[in-house]
């Protein structure tokens, strides 16, 4: 769990600052997509590293939710009978892990089918032109709304899983604490309002 | 003051339970809750009902014996044990909700009593320190740091209650594992046997029907001994620093 | 003829301290000892009843040494045991400190603060084994208090003037119970234990004059079993909830030790109880039990009462000049650090001459304001931070800004049953450790001596003791469930419980415990006089009486049923406070935790009278409200002789 989170986490930072290029136009984001595909070359083949990625991520991908559907069904197993006198509890981790892990998983397949393969894509999907195609999505509301709260369930998510990551993989201590909840609280919100930053451009015309 | 208590019965291990109703009334602020349930067993007794069984020894916070849910919370409102808990602690009028522990590996036993056995069988996989009667050297021929005894003493003050299980959403018994793994080894003297032990007692909490620890940290809000949340880390840390080493 | 004409009998003695200097007695003994060669260890089955000090580390030890341990407890787990609430620390002669601390001195301290009234080779067995007892848990990983160096850490306790008192925190009991649980549970993992948790012991099995097994009851599922053994280990505690409040644990009680008397065992000094000076005043009738402040405390706290009768001002109003520090003025060389008998003594006499304090004038300050202006706030909290906080939880009061209110309280008891050197009671085969004998106390303890005498009798004395009855009494026939002792004993057990169930009267068992508690207090407390002693042995058959017409026990005994396991024990309280009364009755001198008001000096201390009373009285069982025999074991002081205490 920690160890495929982490993995996805790294990507994640490596993605927002790819993302923000778009503030810089079509030339330069359209020439960093072209770039993913030749990375490494000449030791790498045409797409290989991406391809390389894709392989990592997918597998991280299916082992976070694997673990995490197992560490459900464990903890349902845990307490069959729940309590009678419900209280809201004071941490929202648990649920909002949950729920939230739900909500990034469906988006990611709709993210992939939508910029990735364009077959769920609004406009006429453009291979090979990311920026339209960015812009295309975000011109359409259920385009921005899907996204936006897509975000926000992943800084949540990341708030809580790279603070709790960090404990499982044993880094936390006493003395550590308030750094590693700052690192936490910041990765949190940069990858939010990173990530949000771009349909945010999209809507008030600042990239189009 | 006077009171309105919901508890669970459950004549025993087998039969369904229920929330039943009682009135408490002449309730002392001094009280302690189990006082309070005293007094309503006595009234029990006298109208020729079963009384309420619950679990109770020192009643003075420290055998881990009382382990009652209350309104939701393991051990009531405040951060100590139930038998430390006054019923200043409450209004006159109030609804109160009691219940067993809640966790598969906590089997009610009757009404508010679990059994709490898989917590000795923890410790039984690894809890200790082989040292027979008879072996050990003389007490001043190994210092320890203050830092690392004062350690230890923080993590081996946990009294086994099992409120942390009751209280993790996930019932999971992290904690109190933690509690007896850093307790130990941390010391010289628990250090030969310092890969073994996590290893065996986290296999053993497994396979007792604990739930996994998502780190939702309510362990470390309800233990009435302030074991702290970082304990889970460290044993962590343990557990991987043993796995890499391959005992 | 009434209970109190009780008969004197042969004395008894103990014949199996080996004679010659003291300090070698227990070289001796072990040398002399018979030895079970290890291979047929495991073909001995050793019955240990409790877990808490004495039993838990005995279990553990004798599994380690090769024997088959069946454990008993009536707690949800071995780690309950009530020793886990001792708080302040264990002695250990180590002179650590170089204060002059040595073996000698801790068996002339433990013997003079027992008001010589104890045995003196077990006490100097128990200083020589002190000393081993603590590298052995600082083996197990307790954790002690330390230096910055990273030795261990020693405070002084009531009664001495050296260091010896180790400690870990407020939790000592707690550190030191659990190395023992966790030493018998690597035996339970290894099957060398076999352990019964929630069963009770309800009588002892006793065939051809010989402990061969027990009866016990399993809590959970009511059901009455034998099981049996080659000999036979009380380690069940104290009986100090006969006076129904106390520190005891609430599930404390004396249905062991009571019931192995009955089948022969006698019972010594049940007179003899420890009323702890310094715990939390009763707040009201509700009140179910009471709770202990550390005796550390007094290291740097200062107990004091108003000059003035009836002075109802709040302490802090109180000017210096109008406070009575009354340990300090009493006893100017130990203050505050007398011996527990003493500071509850001299509390309740402040009381009585209408100066105590807080609610109905049952309490005394101890102040921590001259210590928080020494050491500041920060140092007091490390040290007392626990316990402060325990009060504040109880009371809701602060102790750092206002003093703490105590009171002395039922604790310890010093009587039980009788045992000879190697720790066997007059019933061959059964033996007992820890608070359930007599041995180590004699008529007061002093601090941190439970913890040290638990230890000693389980780790290393009972041990070794052990070996030489079961290697010279080896048994030719094992006992089986269909022998008639067995079936008589369990149909006996069986009646009482169906009994209890069967009178559905109108009165709670703790009715009954609450009577008799308050009648104990009363007249069998602190203070003791002829007069209160017969009325409470007139009293006490009644209340008996009273109890079988109207105890009200519901539910079944084949079900998990606490009011039914409370009941029966209350049934053997109300024989054991009549022969607690009788004991006090007959031991007309004051001596320790035994006050009687006929026998003090001119100015109000214990007047003990040795050419008539220097013996342990042993008691024999001759029939429920008949009077018993009394066995006289006489004491013979070589080595320190008694002389009138003196603290001042």
């Amino acid at each position: 769990m920690a160890v495929s989170g982490v993995i996805m986490l790294l990507y994640l930072v490596a993605h927002v600052i790819g993302n923000l290029k778009i503030f810089f136009g079509p030339g330069e984001f359209n020439h960093y997509a072209h770039w993913l595909r030749t990375v490494g070359e000449p030791f790498m083949h045409y797409e290989w590293t991406l391809w390389l990625v894709r392989v990592v991520l997918v597998v991280a991908v299916v082992a976070h939710a694997v673990s995490a559907y197992q560490l459900s069904r464990r903890d349902i197993r845990a307490r069959p009978t729940g309590y009678v006198h419900k209280k809201p509890r004071a941490s929202y981790a648990t649920r909002t892990m949950r729920w939230g892990g739900i909500i990034l998983g469906l988006f990611i397949v709709w993210h992939i089918l939508d910029l990735t393969t364009g077959t769920v894509h609004p406009g006429g999907f453009q291979p090979g032109h990311p920026y339209q195609n960015v812009v295309d999505t975000f011109s359409t509301w259920y385009g921005n709304v899907i996204y936006l709260v897509a975000m926000l369930a992943l800084g949540l998510h990341v708030r809580h899983g790279f603070w709790s990551a960090a404990q499982t993989l044993g880094a936390g201590s006493r003395s550590r604490d308030r750094l590693l909840k700052t690192v936490a609280n910041l990765l949190a919100l940069v990858l939010t309002a990173g990530f949000i930053a771009v349909p945010v451009g999209v809507m008030t015309g600042l990239v189009s | 003051m006077k009171l309105t208590l919901r508890v669970w019965r459950q004549q025993n291990a087998d039969a369904d339970g229920a929330m039943s109703t009682y009135e408490v009334d002449g309730v002392s602020p001094d009280m302690s809750f189990l006082e309070m349930l005293d007094t309503l067993n006595e009234e029990l007794i006298l109208t020729g009902e079963d009384p309420v069984a619950f679990d109770h020894d020192c009643r003075e916070g420290i055998c881990g014996a009382c382990s009652l849910v209350i309104n939701g919370d393991a051990h009531g409102p405040e951060r100590t044990t139930t038998c430390q808990l006054h019923m200043r602690s409450f209004e006159d009028g109030d609804t109160i909700d009691v219940e067993p522990w809640r966790a598969a590996a906590f089997p009610v036993v009757k009404d508010l009593v679990v059994d709490r056995s898989a917590f000795d069988r923890i410790i039984q996989a690894g809890g200790y320190v082989t040292a027979p009667t008879g072996a050990a050297p003389e007490a001043h021929a190994t210092p320890v740091p203050k830092p690392d005894a004062d350690f230890a003493f923080e993590h081996a003050e946990c009294i086994g209650c099992g409120a942390c299980v009751a209280a993790c959403p996930n019932g999971a018994a992290m904690l109190f594992t933690s509690a007896k793994v850093n307790h130990l080894n941390v010391l010289p003297q628990g250090a030969p046997e310092r890969a073994s032990r996590v290893l065996d007692m986290v296999a053993q909490m497994d396979e007792e029907g604990f739930g996994g620890c998502t780190l939702a940290g309510e362990c470390a809000t309800a233990c009435p001994k302030g074991i702290p949340l970082f304990s889970i880390t460290k044993m962590n840390r343990e557990f991987l620093r043993a796995a890499r080493k391959g005992r | 003829m009434t209970y109190s004409d009780f008969a004197t009998g042969e004395p008894v003695a103990d014949t199996t301290a080996p004679a010659g200097p003291i300090a070698e007695r227990w070289d001796t003994r072990r040398f002399e000892a018979k030895l079970v060669n290890p291979a047929n260890r495991r073909k001995h089955t050793v019955i240990v009843v409790g877990t808490g000090l004495a039993g838990g580390s005995a279990g553990a030890t004798l599994a380690e040494q090769g024997y088959h341990v069946v454990q008993f407890c009536y707690q949800d787990s071995p780690r309950r045991a009530h020793s886990i609430a001792a708080q302040g620390g264990i002695n250990a002669a180590k002179n650590y400190r170089n204060d002059g601390d040595s073996v000698h001195r801790l068996f002339y301290d433990t013997v003079k603060g027992g008001d010589f009234r104890a045995r003196e080779s077990n006490v100097h067995r128990l200083a020589q084994v002190s000393v081993e007892i603590i590298d052995q848990c600082v083996a197990q990983g307790v954790p002690f208090a330390r230096e910055y160096g990273g030795l261990l850490d020693t405070r002084s306790f009531g009664g001495v003037q050296v260091s010896r008192t180790f400690y870990a925190r407020g939790q000592t009991g707690q550190q030191l119970l659990l190395g023992a649980y966790q030493a018998l549970s690597r035996q339970i993992a290894a099957g060398n234990v076999e352990m019964h948790p929630r069963t009770e012991m309800l009588d002892l099995i006793v065939v051809d004059g010989r402990a061969r097994g027990i009866v016990a009851r399993d809590l959970i599922t009511g059901k009455i079993s034998s099981y049996f053994a080659d000999a036979v280990v009380l380690a069940s505690g104290g009986y100090g909830n006969v006076f129904y409040l106390s520190t005891n644990a609430m599930n404390s009680n004396a249905t062991a030790v009571w019931r192995a008397h009955r089948r022969g065992a006698y019972f010594a000094n049940p007179c003899f109880t420890q009323i702890h000076p310094t715990c939390i005043p009763r707040t009201g009738d509700h009140q179910s039990k009471l709770t202990l402040m550390s005796e550390s405390l007094r290291n740097d706290g200062r107990i004091w009462v108003p000059k003035a009768k009836g002075d109802t001002r709040p302490a802090n109003e109180i000017p210096e000049d109008e406070r009575d520090y009354y340990l300090e003025r009493i006893y100017p060389s130990f203050g505050n650090l007398v011996p527990r008998d003493i500071a509850s003594r001299a509390a309740k006499n402040v009381c009585d001459e209408g100066r105590g304090v807080g609610p109905g004038g049952q309490g005394v300050y101890l102040d921590f304001a001259d210590a928080i202006a020494r050491m500041g706030r920060k140092a007091v909290e490390a040290k007392y931070g626990n316990l402060f906080e325990m009060y504040q939880r109880i009371t809701d009061e602060d102790p750092y800004r206002v003093p703490m209110r105590i009171y002395p309280a039922v604790h310890y008891t010093m009587g039980g049953l009788w045992v000879d050197y190697d720790l066997q009671t007059t019933v061959p085969g059964l033996f007992a450790i820890g608070e359930a004998n007599f041995s180590d106390h004699g008529a007061n303890r002093l601090g941190a001596s439970a913890l040290m005498q638990g230890l000693a009798d389980g780790y290393f004395v009972l041990p070794s003791t052990i070996n030489d009855y079961l290697a010279r009494n080896p048994h030719q026939k094992t006992v089986t469930a269909d022998h008639p002792v067995v079936t008589e004993v369990l149909a006996e057990t069986e009646d009482r419980l169906n009994l209890l169930l069967a009178v559905d009267g109108d009165r709670t068992p703790d009715s009954f415990h609450r009577e008799i508690g308050e009648l104990m207090w009363e007249y069998c407390g602190m203070a003791r006089t002829d007069e209160g002693l017969r009325k409470a042995l007139d009293r006490i058959p009644q209340i008996r009486e009273e109890f079988w017409q109207r105890i009200k026990v519901p539910g079944t005994g084949e079900q998990f049923n606490q009011s039914l396991e409370k009941a029966n024990r209350i049934v053997d309280y109300l024989e054991l406070a009549e022969l607690m009364c009788l004991d006090a009755l007959h031991r007309r001198e004051s001596c320790g935790g035994h006050f009687r008001e006929e026998s003090q000096t001119p100015d109000g201390e214990a007047a003990r009278r040795d050419e008539e009373f220097s013996y342990a009285a042993a008691w024999e069982f001759t029939g429920t409200g008949a009077a018993p025999t009394l066995h006289k074991e006489d004491l013979v002081f070589e080595y320190v002789h008694p002389t009138q205490r003196s603290y001042a």
